[in-house]
């Protein structure tokens, strides 16, 4: 049926046409068949990017139409990386960074090894967990703050009930101690599903008969945890940090639902900054070279730890 | 009537229906998402029926109204034909072009800014402020007054106890220092078993939130935005010894009489805890009052409403509201000024005001029964007749940010000093002014 549609379609193409494909040799045609994508890439990828990098070099702002946009050398980069509130930025956002990674490594990790031993009710489990980060951040962090409400919050009330303090007492969000934790607990309550389904499919990756050797060599269990289970869980442990870590330098929508970047500025993360820095207060060309700090940052890191994982994974 | 004459009479009508097809637009008004814009898409049935024209509504939650309606104005789309605009951005939108300006059409329709509360034309109107050019027609009359409930402090027990320990009657404060002892009374009381609030005020940070909340104490401690002799002059007017004070004032409420968790509270957080009874006190703009009122908890007699108490440096208010503007970017420029000349009459205005709307038209508000109308209209009148606003330079989003950073900062963080928080303030809008070669 198919062959017949295209014998169809070969009939009906132009002679002028047919001649012509037929001419092409296969590296051309290769090319033909990637351009649309390589085209559409460069339109909306590399050109930006390259649109961006000119314009961190300049004054323009985009509400100021009417203005001269002056190319102003490295004066957006001298400005950021002297700036003493984006260091702060950047410190709020590696302490976000590090403190989920961490934590959400290892409650993921450890979910992912009690789930995968076979035991009643365990699809329904796996299930269960992974329900938070089907939602949308923007509920989610909508409804924590409800949770996290001092007078009917559910948070504080289960604090209350197991310590016996006065749920009014503290406000998770309005507290300068308290603050940057309630976005860690509330990103690690959505994300650590994640990191334990990819830490789930590295277990399950690993042969049975590694395992039956290592008890033959009556090895124990503490060693093979060791031996087997970390080594060959390690390189998907990696990816999921990899991932997580991506994404979490760029977190926004939570933590502007959540906090707004408050109290004060201690929760504005590096992406809220940038937000506030383009669209508010509409400084195109700093906020183009803020953008360009952020990224080579995210790629720098980015290529250096995927270096690191390759080594692991050819290990 | 004969055959000829009916014939005549129907292909006039057919005439008048062509004429008012081939002209009729459809119009659409941009504005924020609240209660006085419903209130505004109401009115404006009566403009639909009297022009022809269709009348679309794009309404913003106020969080993201700026944000949302800055990016169409900046980008010159043509969603909206015409824009409620807030007061801060009237210098951007007629240094850069966004709005139309209006002076030869009010020339020609005699709309005199004359007949509208002057407060309302210079904030609403004027760029540059305190000249006769005009991009905007007075819309929506607004400032920040305290909400309070006149049942709590008419109860006997309370009242004796309140005299006791201040030693004057429980009653709307004269001044700030009374307002925060009123509020400080009522933190954590139990009223009906159940633990209240003194007061709840305004803490936002994502947006102008802590800014039109802390300016109600820093005006009346003595801040000045710049030398009142020398423009864009800021040091020792913006971070003086009187608004230092003014800012602890704000941070010692905060601290000592707000509830708890109230560390990012705006308007709707506010009229929140208020009506579910838990504050004695709310800090809003007016807009809230006609819900107050209309609210079974609250409403009907069991709130009062006063202006901004003095300081010692002064008795100011921070001005709300917004103007009417007609978008360059539209090709319904006509039919938008059609909405403006209908909108301007004082028959609508009264109608605007018995709906909800705040109407700026003298005519409306100085009227005698205005006062008696409803138990907030003298409160909203003497509020507009002490009303600052914010600055409205092109730059006035360069200048709010910094503001809400280094005040919620300082205020809900506890980071430094008030005097610091000024300091750091001077700096930041020295370099914004900078940059905008004003200074």
């Amino acid at each position: 049926m198919l062959k017949l549609l295209v014998n169809k379609l070969a009939l009906k193409t132009p002679r002028g046409v047919s001649k012509h494909v037929r001419g092409l040799s296969d590296k051309k045609l290769a090319w033909l068949f990637v351009s649309p994508t390589i085209i559409l890439l460069l339109a909306i990828n590399i050109f930006p990017l390259l649109w961006t990098i000119y314009l961190s070099f300049t004054n323009y702002r985009v509400n100021r139409p009417n203005r001269d946009v002056k190319w102003i050398d490295l004066r957006n980069y001298e400005r950021i990386l002297s700036d003493s509130d984006i260091w702060q930025t950047m410190q709020a956002t590696a302490h976000f960074l590090v403190s989920t990674l961490v934590i959400q490594v290892l409650i993921g990790f450890t979910l992912a090894f009690l789930i995968n031993k076979k035991f009643k009710g365990n699809d329904l489990l796996t299930t269960l967990i992974v329900l938070p980060m089907m939602l949308s951040p923007a509920v989610v962090g909508n409804f924590w703050t409800f949770l996290y409400q001092p007078q009917i919050g559910l948070f504080n009330y289960a604090i209350s009930f197991f310590s016996g303090v006065d749920a009014s007492s503290f406000s998770m969000i309005g507290d300068v101690h308290l603050a940057p934790w309630a976005i860690v607990i509330v990103d690690t309550w959505m994300w650590t599903p994640f990191v334990m389904l990819i830490c789930l499919a590295g277990l399950r990756s690993i042969p049975d008969s590694i395992y039956e050797a290592a008890e033959c060599d009556r090895a124990s269990q503490w060693r093979q945890f060791w031996t087997i289970t970390i080594p060959m869980v390690l390189p998907f442990l990696m990816l999921a940090v990899l991932f997580r870590g991506i994404e979490n330098f760029k977190m926004f929508d939570l933590v502007v639902q959540l906090t707004g970047g408050g109290p004060g500025s201690l929760t504005t993360l590096s992406s809220i900054d940038l937000k506030r820095e383009a669209f508010e207060k509409w400084k195109t060309g700093y906020s183009s070279a803020y953008a360009v700090i952020l990224f080579v940052t995210v790629f720098g890191l980015a290529s250096i730890y995927v270096k690191a994982l390759n080594k692991v994974k050819d290990r | 009537m004969n055959v000829k004459t009916g014939v005549k009479v129907i292909a006039g009508a057919v005439m008048a229906g062509a004429i008012q097809t081939a002209v009729a637009d459809d119009l659409t008004l941009c504005w924020a998402s609240w209660d006085p814009a419903n209130a505004l898409v109401e009115l404006s049935k009566d403009f639909e029926a009297e022009s022809g024209h269709k009348m679309s509504f794009e309404f913003v939650p106020w969080p993201n109204f700026a944000d949302r309606m800055l990016n169409e104005l900046n980008s010159g789309g043509g969603l909206c034909d015409l824009m409620i605009g807030d007061s801060q951005w009237i210098g951007g939108a007629a240094e850069n072009g966004h709005y139309i300006k209006l002076n030869d059409f009010f020339a020609k329709e005699g709309i005199d800014m004359g007949d509208f509360i002057p407060a309302t034309v210079t904030g609403y109107s004027e760029w540059p402020k305190g000249t006769p050019n005009y991009w905007a027609l007075p819309a929506f009359g607004d400032v920040v007054g305290w909400t309070y409930r006149k049942d709590w402090f008419e109860r006997p027990e309370l009242r004796k106890e309140y005299k006791a320990k201040y030693g004057r009657d429980l009653d709307v404060p004269n001044n700030l220092d009374e307002l925060k002892d009123i509020a400080q009374f009522f933190q954590k009381r139990k009223i009906d078993g159940k633990t209240v609030y003194g007061a709840a005020i305004y803490t936002e940070r994502g947006s102008e939130g802590i800014t039109m909340g802390v300016t109600n104490a820093l005006y009346n401690y003595g801040f000045e935005y710049s030398n009142p002799a020398k423009p864009y002059d800021l040091k020792g007017f913006v971070n003086s010894k009187e608004a230092a004070a003014g800012l602890e004032y704000y941070k010692e409420l905060y601290d000592t009489a707000t509830p708890p968790g109230s560390s990012n509270w705006y308007m709707g957080e506010n009229i929140d805890a208020y009506k579910s009874g838990q504050v004695a006190l709310q800090m809003n703009f007016a807009f809230i009052w006609p819900g107050v009122e209309a609210d079974p908890n609250v409403g009907g007699g069991k709130s009062g409403y006063f202006p901004n108490p003095p300081g010692p440096g002064g008795h100011f208010a921070q001005l709300g509201g917004q103007g009417i503007s007609v978008v360059a970017a539209s090709d319904k420029r006509e039919a938008a000024l059609e909405y403006i000349k209908w909108f301007a009459q004082k028959k609508v205005q009264d109608k605007w005001w018995k709906a909800g709307g705040y109407s700026a038209l003298r005519a409306v508000v100085e009227d005698p029964g205005f006062v008696s109308s409803q138990p907030y209209a003298k409160t909203f009148l003497d509020s507009m007749a002490i009303v600052k606003d914010f600055w409205a330079e092109p730059a006035y989003a360069d200048l709010l940010l910094p503001m809400q950073e280094r005040i919620h900062d300082y205020v809900i963080a506890g980071k430094g000093t008030a005097q610091q928080a000024l300091d750091g303030l001077v700096k930041d809008w020295t370099e914004v002014l900078q940059d905008e070669g004003k200074l």
